[in-house]
Parts: structure tokens; C-alpha cells; sequence
């Protein structure tokens, strides 16, 4: 047995959240006296490949195949399956970003595997009894999932994991796997992705906004405060309903959920289906001039003040803070 | 003509308080209300839209017991033209998305779509597992859907941007937000709706890969700790030095 980690890459390039990925896996196999093994598909660099041992890989399987250079959901997943059936590897991770939501099923299907999607903690084993802990009810609580199959798929939601460092450069390998035309079918026509702004649910920090903003003309120091942080700029489902902000800003039940490190909630009155999302976010500032807003219940820090009066004073303050660190 | 299937999903309203019972072992659903999942409204919305002025079908099936009936009868509210409800309690995706499976290849559409996700389990398998099952393509999260006569355009979500990938029919799409507003159903509908076909159909033996053995809510947050509107930097130094998140 083994542990295989699909290592996802963004443009050529690994993310944070496939890291903490690998990292996560690496710790299952530690669990599990064996080695971890790593799958990437399309063009990495050769150094970028091997760093994956710094994480934990011994080896990384490259997949360059011309075809596989983009996403293919169907073709991908045969991929992967393909690697694990070869390398004996019964236990296989990758991160639940949007295509490790495609993967994973398809994944469980071709393994006869369990799926844990949106992990947010190691498996606990016990003899043979494995379970995984994972998020449910869109926040709101967290199921405890055991994997009764002799296979298994783990799917870790991003910034749940903390990115462990210390092992060697890995071994790279290609690996060449015959693609099948009918897992072809789909055609990408265009990419658009944006490369100098940090994406929501990778976010360390996410700087969101509510109808307390009065309209999207005002969200120039909400972006502002964004780009100082470094954070992801979210909204409230009445601001992404009403077309001030695009869909995929939309945190809550019926938008996103997202974990990161600080979320800074401004203007939003904190309706149990938007604290829902955010409610694994490690520490949460409330902002906002109604002190009985329910947001406040659940923050770690708040002030009670208007919005166009805190958040100007607030990004003078983070000003003044990065000039003095 | 266009044959559409919607797999809906039962799901607790959105204001629920999730609580559970039996030593935190079983959901809760005393006096929780169960609605159509949200996004599987907006599925149906757009599959209504696709094939409206007789230029299709659209079927909505659910894998639940009788007490799903009243959410079925919502979507035939909306405008679906029939319904097929499975006759069983659904125990995870794997398990849904193979009773679906067999149903459809006993039954052929052009397009399955589904919710990106429920709102109860968030798994958004049950699309990929439906595309694997019966061999086809499978986007799980869409945020638009346009159909010519033998493909779709759609556009999958990707972090911080979006693909555009055109697929031959058939395939499956778990649609989010963007593509299509939900439909509210109107008297005509709900009078319909009552009349329409919802043909019930019992399940098929599934192999146990999955089992939810216990749930946890999340840990309660301390008191909120307040800092003057006139001094934001006390809020950074906290922010800095005692949370260290910035």
C-alpha cells in the first residue's frame, strides 16, 4: 500500500493549497508506515516538481502528455486512477479546490472508494476502522465519515492543514499513461484567470463587504484595504443578488464557505446563512455601527462605528503599522 | 426535443439551526422545515428556461422516502414537466448518484444537471459520480449554460477566474449561482403541479463505501473583544500582537 497525493497546479505553478495537501497526505502515511506519492499533470517545472519533497513526496510522477496540458475532468481522473491502480496506492489525496470537486467522485467511482470531500483534519484509525472528519450542514457543523471500503478518497478543504516542511527533493519520474479519446469530449475554448489577485477560497485573509456599503461605487476602500492585507476581496448574498459584486465573491450557505487565517466582516449584519460560511475562519473582526448586529455574537473583535468612518482610519492605521514592521 | 433531467436534493430551510440527537449521532429535524435544495433551483430554472416553448422536456428525480413528496410537487410547481422519486432513505452521494445512474440508463437525457452542491452535506459528488457512472463528461461547479443543438457551453468556476469549455450532449453540470435566477411558482403552476406524473420507483442494491457515524458543532467563540471606533490602530495592534494573523 500507499498513500498517492494529486499535486493540482494553477498555470504551471502549485498553490498553497496543494502543499498543504501534500503535507496532509505525508502525515497519512507517516500514520500508516509508508510512502507518499505524488501525481502532477500538465507543464511544472523540473525544480518546482522536485520541491514537492520538501513537503513530503518521495516521488513525483510527471505527467507532460500534450493533451493533459489543461484540465480535462474525465481524462484527469483516469490519470489518476491509472497511477494509484499501478503504484499500489489504496489511500488518495488531493485538495477541494474547484477541480478536486470534478476529481474526487469520479475518483471514488473508478477506485470503489469512500469519499471524505472538505476534510478538515487528519483520518483517525483505529484497527480498521478509519474515519474523517469534514464540514456538513455548509458550515454550520462538522461530520465525523468513516471509510468502510478498502480504498479511499480524501478530498482537504483549503487552509485546514498547516504546510509542514522538511523532507529532500523528490524523485521525478515520468509517467506516461495511453489517454482515451472519449475521455476527451470536452473542449476548453478560454481560460481567464487573474493573476494579481488573491483567490477567495485560497485566501489567508478576506476583507468582505454588505449592504452596510450602500452601493458598489463605495467599494474603493474596501479593494484597498484588500490589496494591503494581501487578502480576497467577498460580499454578502444581498450585495452579489443586487449585481454590486460578481457571484463568486458570495460567502455564506449559498455562496462559498471559506477558512481563513482573519476575516474582516464590514457592513454585514451577519445572517445565520452567511455565518455559516465563515464560521471556520480563525479569528473574525465584525465592523459594523448596529452593536446588536448577530455578527457580533460570533466575532473575536469588533467595533461598533459607520463603516465610511472606521475602515479610512483603519487603512491609515495598517499603513502606518507596515512602515513601522 | 430536448430531454432534461434535474436531480433535487430535500434539505433543511437555510435559517435551520442545526442540532442533533442520539449522542450527537443523528440530525435533528424536529420542526425543521425541508426545502428544495437552492441550488437545484436554480438547475431547474435553467433547464425550464432550455426548453421552453415546446422545445423539450424537463423530468426531476429525487432518491427519498414519501416525505420528500411535498418538495417534489414544489418543482412541478415551478415548471417541471414530470417527476420520478426513488423509494429510498439516500445514505451518500455513492449511493444517490447510483440510483440516479441506473434510472437513467434505463431512461436516456441529453442533460443532467444538479445542484453544485446540497446544502446539507456540501458534497458536490453526486454530478462526477452520474458523469463516471454512465461514462460521460461532468463539470461540477457552472456558473453559466448555453445550449446549441448537439453541445453546451458552460463556464466552470476555477479559482480567482473561469474556464469556458464547450461539451457534446450528453453530460452532467452541477449549476451554481450565475446560471439562472430561481423561479417562483405561480397559481397556475401550483394547481399543475398536482396533476402532473410523479412516478415512484424502488431502489437497487448499493455496496456501503461511506457512513456517517457521529457530527460536532463548532466551538463556541469567546467574548467579542470591542475597540473604539476612534482607534482603529488598537484593533491592528490586537490584530497584530495577540491574535498574529496579521
Amino acid at each position: 500500500m500507499s498513500v498517492l497525493i494529486y499535486a493540482e497546479n494553477a498555470g504551471g505553478k502549485f498553490k498553497k493549497s496543494t502543499f498543504e495537501a501534500v503535507s496532509y497526505a505525508k502525515a497519512i502515511a507517516a500514520q500508516n508506515n509508508t510512502n507518499l506519492i505524488a501525481i502532477s499533470i500538465g507543464n511544472v517545472a523540473a525544480d518546482e516538481l522536485a520541491a514537492l519533497g520538501k513537503y513530503g513526496a518521495e516521488k513525483v510522477l510527471n505527467v507532460s502528455n500534450d493533451k493533459l496540458k489543461n484540465f480535462v475532468n474525465q481524462a484527469y481522473a483516469s490519470v489518476i486512477a491509472e497511477a494509484a491502480k499501478v503504484n499500489g496506492a489504496d489511500i488518495v489525496v488531493l485538495s477541494n479546490s474547484f477541480s478536486g470537486r470534478g476529481l474526487a467522485p469520479r475518483l471514488g467511482v473508478k477506485l470503489q472508494a469512500g469519499v471524505a470531500d472538505g476534510a478538515v483534519a487528519l483520518p483517525e484509525q483505529n484497527g480498521s476502522k478509519f474515519t474523517v472528519k469534514k464540514t456538513a450542514f455548509s458550515g454550520k457543523a462538522f461530520a465525523v465519515v468513516e471509510l468502510t471500503s478498502a480504498n479511499k478518497v480524501i478530498a482537504l478543504t483549503p487552509n485546514s492543514y498547516k504546510v509542514v516542511e522538511g523532507g529532500a527533493a523528490a524523485q521525478v519520474e515520468d509517467f506516461n499513461v495511453e489517454a482515451k479519446a472519449s475521455d476527451f469530449k470536452e473542449m476548453i475554448k478560454d481560460i481567464v484567470r487573474s493573476t494579481d489577485k488573491v483567490s477567495l477560497p485560497d485566501a489567508e485573509i478576506v476583507v468582505s463587504a454588505g449592504r452596510g456599503l450602500k452601493g458598489p461605487e463605495n467599494w474603493g476602500m474596501i479593494e484597498e484595504l484588500a490589496d494591503l492585507l494581501g487578502a480576497a476581496t467577498a460580499c454578502s448574498k444581498p450585495v452579489s443578488d443586487a449585481g454590486w459584486r460578481p457571484h463568486s465573491e458570495h460567502v455564506g450557505q449559498t455562496g462559498i464557505a471559506v477558512s481563513p487565517n482573519l476575516y474582516i466582516a464590514i457592513g454585514i449584519s451577519g445572517a445565520i446563512q452567511h455565518l455559516a460560511g465563515v464560521s471556520s475562519s480563525k479569528v473574525i473582526v465584525v465592523i459594523n455601527k448596529d452593536a446588536e448586529a448577530p455578527f457580533f455574537k460570533v466575532a473575536d473583535y469588533g467595533i461598533v462605528g459607520d463603516a465610511f468612518e472606521v475602515v479610512p482610519k483603519l487603512i491609515a492605521a495598517i499603513k502606518e503599522h507596515k512602515t513601522l514592521a | 426535443m430536448m430531454k432534461i433531467l434535474v436531480c433535487i436534493s430535500n434539505v433543511p430551510d437555510t435559517t435551520t439551526k442545526i442540532t442533533f440527537t442520539d449522542n450527537n449521532t443523528q440530525f435533528n429535524t424536529n420542526g425543521v422545515q425541508f426545502i428544495l435544495n437552492p441550488y437545484d433551483e436554480i438547475a431547474l430554472a435553467r433547464a425550464i428556461e432550455l426548453t421552453d416553448g415546446g422545445k423539450g422536456s424537463v423530468t426531476v428525480i429525487n432518491v427519498g422516502e414519501v416525505n420528500t413528496e411535498a418538495t417534489i410537487r414544489k418543482a412541478l410547481a415551478i415548471g417541471a414537466t414530470d417527476a420520478v422519486r426513488i423509494n429510498a432513505k439516500p445514505h451518500d452521494a455513492w449511493h444517490v448518484a447510483y440510483q440516479v445512474a441506473e434510472y437513467v440508463k434505463a431512461n436516456p437525457f441529453d442533460l443532467i444537471l444538479t445542484g453544485r452542491e446540497s446544502i446539507d452535506y456540501n458534497g458536490s459528488k453526486v454530478a462526477g459520480m452520474l458523469g463516471e457512472l454512465l461514462d460521460i463528461p461532468s463539470v461540477s461547479i457552472i456558473k453559466k449554460l448555453d445550449a446549441a443543438d448537439t453541445e453546451a457551453t458552460v463556464e466552470r468556476e476555477i479559482e480567482g477566474g473561469k474556464e469556458v469549455i464547450t461539451i457534446p450532449f450528453p453530460f452532467v453540470a452541477g449549476c451554481a449561482e450565475g446560471v439562472a435566477e430561481p423561479k417562483i411558482p405561480n397559481m397556475r403552476g401550483i394547481m399543475s403541479a398536482r396533476t402532473k406524473p410523479l412516478a415512484v420507483v424502488e431502489p437497487v442494491e448499493v455496496q456501503t463505501l461511506s457512513e456517517i457515524i457521529s457530527y460536532e458543532t463548532p466551538a463556541p467563540r469567546g467574548q467579542v473583544n470591542l475597540v473604539s471606533a476612534d482607534d482603529p490602530a488598537k484593533l491592528v495592534e490586537l490584530l497584530h500582537t495577540q491574535a498574529r494573523v496579521i
